[in-house]
């Protein structure tokens, strides 16, 4: 076995399944507060990356604070968006609430298409360029580097951010039981709205990140692929575990890149494919994911 | 004695379904009050619409304040801790977390030092602080939910059927530790099956049927009422 080449495919694995763990984090917080799949959680995170790109461009603002700026909108739209389409809803009726996502992915879509074009865009690269290991075919980069930092430093922040703080403390208990959390006392809809910015800023920050890729090119369908990807890792994370998403994100990252390399009759273009069987495999075998909590409840 | 609440022609429902066809009844400072009734009789909703949880009409007046158009999340502000039926915890979350929450709505610094009490008054508590809620027992969690209700420090102390679901001896234990609290000085109002567990610590009852007060009085004396003694306690 090319040890060099095994290696390679990991290491383009590492990259993918970091920015899948980043949306798939996102996906996570709101499935954590809602149980529902936010389907316009791309999207979202898409239009953070426009928006930092042209803040950029057009506004000649330092690169990492356009993407700073970006993440701060895209929650706050976010939280416009929970006000405004989602709190007016039945929480527990999810079909309603599942085509309204549906809704926003098709619109943001179409909205990024008419102000941004859809020429691609050259993303600025936010990561030193250049190899950290550099051994023949196996190349880890310093790009792949900083975006599994990225991820990391997200989830350690994310983590603190739940369990250490009163918003947190609130966050946890909504998503726990939510009617005992208003007899204590805690506003379950800006709780919510909390949750809906959080995933917003996470899910632009990688949107980010993965736009910084030097092989890739911003155009308003360039999270479409991630989003599928992010659900699977999602799925296989358990759903509404944040550690779980990171573990999910790599697994379909080394799935993607290692499968095509060593399974010969499955072609590349195929690679949307594997995610697919991934998440087929777990919603039939581990409903609750590998990371997620099964539900008990007494009866 | 002053009083704490007092509930004036309380109606509500769920939808079209009207539950509750005005009832009477108060709580006087310091007193357990317990309300009796079969299923269906109404008495969740009772303590739902004091809460704020459902369409309410009628008055729900706590020392002076007007609870009914108040938030569910503001009336445990104004004093009223609620442990609702069966799922008063949030299983998800350590026991010390659960504590934490039902401090959620205080701004004072004693929050460790009640939580300190409740550890000493409740030993496996302590034992499992770091354990999910949902990984305790069933008399284990009725009791955090109850510590998690008083970390709120309420005036009125709101139990839904405490013993719904619990083993016997865990339920005379139980009951034993509400005696204990309101020794303490907190007010408790308990709606129960359970009549002859629940008059046996309370002041004074009341019976609810259909929606509507059959029966009212001093514990002892409902504990000899015949019609009481055939409807709720199977003699």
């Amino acid at each position: 076995m090319d040890v060099q080449l095994l290696l390679a495919r990991i290491f383009d694995g590492l990259a993918n399944g970091s920015t899948y763990a980043m949306v798939a984090l996102a996906l996570v917080i709101i499935y954590k507060a809602t149980t529902l799949i936010n389907f316009a959680q791309g999207e979202m995170a898409m239009l953070g990356a426009f928006i930092a790109y042209t803040a950029w461009f057009n506004f000649g603002i330092p690169m990492w604070g356009a993407v700073i700026l970006a993440v701060i909108l895209s929650a706050i739209l976010a939280a416009l968006v929970e006000r405004v389409l989602i709190r007016p809803f039945d929480p527990a009726d999810h079909l309603p609430l599942v085509i309204i996502t549906l809704g926003l992915f098709l619109g943001i879509n179409s909205l990024a298409g008419l102000i941004w074009r859809l020429d691609p865009l050259r993303f600025p690269e936010l990561f030193p360029s250049g190899n950290a290991i550099d051994w023949g075919t196996a190349r880890l980069s310093w790009y792949t580097v900083f975006t599994v930092a990225t991820i990391l430093l997200s989830l350690v922040g994310l983590t603190l951010l739940l369990n250490k703080t009163k918003v947190g403390l609130a966050f946890r208990a909504v998503s726990s039981n939510l009617e005992s959390s208003q007899l204590v006392g805690i506003k379950v809809g800006p709780t919510l709205q909390f949750g809906w910015a959080l995933a917003a800023g996470v899910g632009t920050l990688g949107a980010c990140v993965f736009a910084a890729n030097p092989v890739l090119q911003l155009e308003p369908s360039y999270m479409l692929r991630v989003l599928i990807f992010a659900s699977a890792a999602a799925a296989l994370g358990g759903l509404d575990s944040l550690w779980g998403a990171l573990a999910g994100g790599l697994a379909v990252g080394f799935v993607q890149s290692v499968v095509v390399q060593y399974i010969p009759w499955v072609p590349n273009q195929m690679s949307l494919a594997a995610a697919a069987v991934v998440l087929l495999a777990v919603l039939l075998f581990r409903p609750a994911g590998f990371f997620g909590t099964a539900q008990v409840s007494r009866v | 004695m002053t009083r704490l609440l007092d509930v004036k022609d309380l109606k509500a429902g769920y939808g079209p379904v009207q539950v509750l066809h005005g009832i009477d009844f108060h709580v006087d400072d310091g007193e357990t009050v317990v309300i009796l009734g079969a299923n269906g009789a109404g008495k969740t909703t009772t303590l739902r619409a004091i809460c704020g949880m459902i369409d309410t009409s009628g008055s729900v007046n706590l020392e002076g304040g007007e609870l009914v158009g108040s938030d569910a999340a503001d009336v445990v502000r104004l004093g009223v801790a609620h442990v609702p039926q069966g799922r008063g915890t949030f299983p998800e979350l350590t026991v010390e977390d659960n504590l934490d929450v039902g401090a959620y709505t205080r701004k004072d610094n004693e929050v460790a030092a009640d939580k300190e009490k409740w550890f000493e008054t409740y030993p496996v508590l302590y034992e499992r602080r770091t354990q999910t809620a949902g990984s305790l027992s069933g008399g284990e969690q009725q009791m955090l939910a109850v510590a998690r209700a008083l970390m709120a420090r309420p005036r009125l102390l709101l139990l839904d059927e405490p013993s719904l679901g619990l083993a016997p001896i865990i339920v005379s234990d139980l009951f034993e530790r509400f005696a204990n609290l309101n020794d303490d000085g907190t007010t408790l109002l308990i709606v129960e099956q359970n009549a002859r567990l629940a008059l046996g610590i309370a002041d004074r009852g009341y019976v609810l049927e259909s929606g509507e007060i059959s029966a009212q009085g001093p514990a002892d004396q409902l504990l000899n009422d015949d019609s009481i003694r055939k409807a709720y306690l199977g003699v």
